[in-house]
């Protein structure tokens, strides 16, 4: 035996030998290793530093279930894996880890010094302590906990990594290949059913891997698997979650196990598989005791010292000890000896065991120490002894050994049943919580529904110590440093449910979730506080089982893919001009064309300008448009909006006010009656999915006995706005079938007919308040309509502008945009905008609500212009409007500025804003007080340029 | 991830494709002028809020884009039975499942 290597056994390839690196230090295994096998084999019995305390911290566990062998994985740039479990990372060559939260090294540990000063930090020590003096907390407190806590280091860089996401149904999910898993598989196969198997190591067999007698067995099993045709087995993939209806999400590694240079394709897949029945053969999770001295690495899970030993062909120790409270460790125990290697002695808190066992021991060379207990553990980076006492109070004495193995009994792994909201039932005799009655069609088999076939053992909280428990070093949860007595303190304290014990305490809480500790406590916690443990509680399980990547849950949707963007038919000829762009809801629209190196105000100024001069072209396709059609269309839209809709003329357009129920502002538009049973509604941009739910809410489910239907035709036209004083000219050439004269088309009409050869509905609108067209096209017609109004208005220097030049134009005549002059909060009163409200109207939607004292009452905000003292000082959007800036602190506020620009066409900044009392103020001087200066502003009309509305009649 | 059953489309769906639509069941008062502002604060904001099953509606959003009712126990999300818009609420809603 070379290190702790055994010369045979083991399902590792001893042909092929494998170097890999830890804490920078050279090491070898062999294919089928772990880094954690690898490792102990190689003599390392240190492996991390604990949280709190930074104690040296060795394996504990050769599953998931691992709390202390927490490494960073290292493949390359941006490709720092931190808090893996070392007994879960498959050996390659090649392989670089790194041990974490210990500095400067894991031998020499400075802040290891917590340790010594222990007493200070007990359970909780945080929310009693760094609280004074409270200046201290911002610079020096947390500053230096944040350096200090903590585990490995988060990436700062980019994952270049990819993954992959499927979905998958099938009639039987079993989750979990041992063997139970396994033929519960070939069972449900048997019947036709689709199955899917998946286990999150590498290879199937789960405990039978540590049991070379069952071997063949499992080689059959797995020859059996593998020639149905309708079983899907998955290796290294874990079910992290049960959702409702037996939806589960696993996740599939794929390329970790591999060497760099060999790793291609995604790194992971996410699996979200539906099944018809979920099987659950996940196991069970071996307890570790608790008794002083339990946390020196070398002390360890027996179980994880029969797999390493008869699954990886290591010796944990050249000899090891026994603590035993169950018969799963005698087991253990003759079968190291068996594999070559020595054990010492087996203790036992048992004064009595099985004959069988104890004649086999004896038999084998092993001293037995029965109704005894380990009472303190020597060595500090590694064992070198323990010492054991009758009865745990007794005489007294010690044995060398390098390793403890503890057998604490067995705790089926009962979180995915928990998360699925399956009941649980505690079993008094193994002292644990066992599946009870499914919420969803799922079963539990194998050692998960307590189905072991290893004997049986004693309940144990803390092992028997003359030492008081105060006084022991004895751990429960060995990665947060919990140990009994901070149980006993938690509940000394007052703390009587679980759910406050482990919080107050963190048991439970670290990366292993609690499974090797949460028994544990609850026994500790049930003898202090004299209950039952089923009367004290269970912590709920959550997703995920163990941690998972953002990667993987995020697949695809990144970049590009993290949100549809929606374009315009003219967006391609905007990005050709360079256009600046922005995001409105799900659209990508032309914020400002920017020419010869202009910034935004210099772009805007000119397309400002251009419009009001000669004539600009905008694209409005995004606007949401909704064809409401059937004889009872105009009755539907007059229950729906503020207006009243029957007199409108067909060939006639009016400016419509959505109000929700509550008598708020919801939504605005134009709309067209095309015909007496058809409308061409319009919504803002941002609110057509909502307006046209809503409406859907009120047709089908109020007014069914209304003849209307509506079609949403957001996509269906693209809208080019052609405003400014030779917008008529522009198109006059281009238009066909329509009387373009101001007698024939005056302003809020609409005609039908075509230009540049295609359909039109041509509306005459203005949301800039110059002369102005809509010109809505197919969309498929939209860019070339767009390129043929571009030509035919060169002659008059046409401008396309953006969305930002919308904005001022539009403010310039007060103009509300819903969303930024409204805030869900406002009515028409608020607005201004009682005109368009019908008053004959018996009922509309919100017309209830408007009638309540608070709609009406004096000092709701009010819709107003500001016009700032300093004609170029630019008030901030959302800046808060005071009449006293002098007033002592908290200053009453009286409303807020919602739209503010530079505007071109008076050479001056302009604000819209809601104040309190808007109208009665207008002439009076308020002022916005912002960080470093106080603003001056007159309140005036909402409304700065052509306010007779002249230029909109031409 | 919920399936639910669009008693239109027939088809158990992804919860995905819905949007939720309130309690079912509430009227909108035919002559809303004739509400006391009590009555109409009733109508507008006071729902019943229950613990277990509750009557409320649904939309096939991403589906056929159709109103229905279902009643879901709020505690365990489970959903006991869908019915189309207009339909009352079925008498009887055993304890696992499906109109008695």
């Amino acid at each position: 035996m070379s290190g702790y290597r055994l010369s045979s056994g083991g399902r590792v390839d001893r042909s092929r030998p494998l170097r890999f690196s830890f804490d920078g230090a050279g090491y070898q295994g062999f294919a089928g290793d772990t880094l954690a096998s690898a490792l102990v084999a190689s003599g390392v019995t240190l492996f991390g530093r604990s949280f709190k305390y930074h104690r040296p911290r060795g394996l504990l566990a050769t599953g998931v279930e691992e709390p202390n062998a927490l490494v960073s994985v290292d493949r390359g740039p941006a490709r720092v894996t931190p808090n893996v479990r070392a007994p879960q990372v498959s050996l390659h060559e090649g392989l670089v880890a790194e041990s974490q939260n210990r500095w400067p090294s894991l031998k020499f540990d400075v802040v290891s010094i917590n340790d010594r000063f222990s007493a200070l930090f007990p359970a909780g020590f945080y929310n009693k302590t760094f609280m004074w003096p409270r200046s201290a907390w911002e610079k020096l407190y947390e500053p230096v906990i944040r350096r200090l806590a903590g585990l490995g280091d988060s990436p700062v860089t980019r994952d270049p990594d990819h993954y992959d996401a499927t979905y998958a149904h099938c009639e039987v999910l079993v989750v979990g290949g041992g063997i139970a898993g396994i033929e519960a598989a070939l069972d449900a196969a048997r019947t036709g059913s689709r199955v899917i198997l998946i286990d999150e190591q590498d290879e199937l067999g789960g405990a039978a891997l540590a049991d070379p007698a069952l071997w063949s067995t499992l080689d059959a099993l797995k020859a059996q698997l593998f020639a149905a045709d309708n079983i899907t087995v998955l290796t290294r993939t874990t079910a992290f979650g049960y959702y409702h209806q037996n939806f589960v999400g696993a996740s599939q590694q794929l390329t970790d196990h591999l060497a760099p240079s060999e790793a291609q394709g995604p790194r992971e897949k996410l699996w979200r598989i539906r099944a018809g029945e979920v099987v659950l053969a996940q196991g069970a999770i071996e307890r570790p005791l608790v008794f002083n001295g339990n946390d020196v690495p070398g002390v360890m899970l027996a179980s994880a010292g029969r797999t390493l030993a008869l699954r990886y062909g290591v010796a944990v120790g050249r000899a090891v000890v026994i603590m035993a409270a169950h018969d799963s460790g005698w087991r253990d125990a003759l079968a190291l000896i068996e594999a070559g290697v020595h054990v010492a002695a087996i203790v036992d808190i048992r004064t009595v065991v099985s004959a069988d066992l104890a004649d086999a021991a004896r038999a084998a060379g092993i001293a037995l120490h029965l109704g005894s207990a380990i009472t303190a553990v020597a060595g500090r980076h590694a064992v070198k002894g323990v010492t054991v006492a009758e009865g745990g109070t007794g005489p007294a004495h010690k044995i060398a050994c390098d390793a403890v193995l503890m057998a604490g009994g067995w705790t089926p792994s009962v979180h995915l049943w928990s998360q699925a909201k399956g009941g649980l039932v505690w079993n008094e005799a193994w002292g644990t919580y066992l599946p009870g009655k499914p919420q969803e069609k799922c079963r539990v088999v194998g050692a998960g529904a307590g189905a072991w076939h290893f004997g049986s053992g004693a309940i144990t909280s803390v092992l028997p110590n003359s030492l008081p428990v105060s006084k022991q070093k004895a751990f429960v949860d060995f990665q947060n440093d919990v140990k009994a007595r901070d149980i006993q303190l938690a509940v000394q304290e007052g703390f009587r449910s679980i759910e406050h014990i482990k919080r107050y305490t963190t048991n439970g809480m670290a990366t292993d979730q609690g499974k090797t500790s949460n028994l544990n406590a609850l026994q500790i916690a049930s003898g202090v506080l004299g209950r039952p443990v089923t009367e004290i509680g269970l912590t709920t399980f959550r997703p995920p089982y163990t941690p998972q990547t953002f990667g993987a849950l995020m697949g695809h949707h990144k970049d590009a893919l993290f949100q549809p963007v929606r374009k315009s038919v003219i967006d391609d000829w905007a990005t050709a001009q360079d256009a600046v762009f922005e995001n409105v809801a799900n659209w990508r629209r032309a914020r400002y064309f920017p020419k010869g190196g202009e910034d935004m105000d210099a772009a805007v100024a000119r397309e400002c300008r251009a419009v009001r001069q000669s004539v600009g072209i905008f694209d409005a396709s995004t606007l949401g448009k909704i064809e409401v059609v059937g004889p009872d269309a105009a009755e539907f839209l007059n229950r729906m909006y503020t207006n009243p809709w029957k007199a409108l003329q067909p060939g006639r357009c009016r400016y419509g006010l959505l109000l929700r129920e509550d008598g708020f502002i919801t939504d605005d538009g134009v709309s067209a009656r095309m015909a007496d049973d058809r409308f061409h509604l319009t919504t803002t941009t941002g609110g057509a999915p909502r307006v046209l739910g809503m409406m859907e809410d009120y047709l089908q489910t109020e007014w069914s006995d209304l003849d209307v239907w509506l079609t949403s035709t957001t996509e269906q036209w693209a809208v080019i706005a052609l405003q400014g004083p030779r917008a008529r000219d522009v198109i006059a050439s281009l238009v066909g079938g329509i009387d373009l004269s101001p007698e024939a088309f005056p302003h809020m009409a609409v005609r039908e007919g075509t230009i540049a050869g295609v359909p039109t509905r041509l509306f005459r609108v203005s949301f800039t308040g110059e002369l102005g067209f809509e010109i809505n096209v197919p969309a498929s017609e939209g860019r070339k309509v767009w390129e043929a109004i571009f030509d035919a208005g060169q002659p008059y220097g046409i401008t396309p502008y953006g969305t930002e030049t919308m904005h001022v134009l539009r403010a310039e005549k007060g103009f509300i945009i819903v969303g930024q002059d409204t805030d869900g909060t406002m009515t028409p009163g608020d607005m201004g905008l009682d005109w368009a409200v019908g008053k004959k109207k018996p009922d509309f939607v919100g017309k209830r609500s408007l009638a309540r004292p608070e709609m009406t009452r004096k000092g709701r905000k009010q819709f107003i212009g500001l016009l700032t003292e300093d004609p170029q000082e630019l008030l901030e959007e959302g800046a808060q409007v005071v009449t006293n800036p002098d007033a002592p602190i908290p200053v009453p506020m009286i409303g807020h500025v919602t739209s503010s620009y530079h505007s071109a066409t008076l050479g001056r900044t302009i604000a819209l804003a809601v104040i309190a009392d808007g109208r009665a103020r207008i002439g009076e001087t308020i002022f916005v007080p912002m960080a470093d200066k106080v603003i001056r502003a007159k309140v005036t009309a909402p409304m700065f340029y052509d306010p007779e509305g002249s230029r909109l009649n031409d | 991830m919920i399936l639910i059953h669009c008693p239109y489309c027939e088809e158990d769906r992804p919860e995905v494709e819905f949007t939720y639509g309130g309690e079912a069941h509430i009227a909108r008062p035919l002559d809303p002028s004739a509400l006391t502002d009590s009555e109409w604060e009733g109508y507008l904001y006071i729902r019943s809020n229950t613990r277990g099953l509750h009557a409320e509606r649904w939309r096939h959003a991403h589906g056929c884009a159709r109103f229905f009712n279902a009643v879901r126990d709020t505690v365990s999300d489970r959903f006991e039975v869908t019915y189309k818009t207009g339909e009352a609420r079925p008498a009887r809603i055993t304890q696992t499942g499906g109109a008695a």
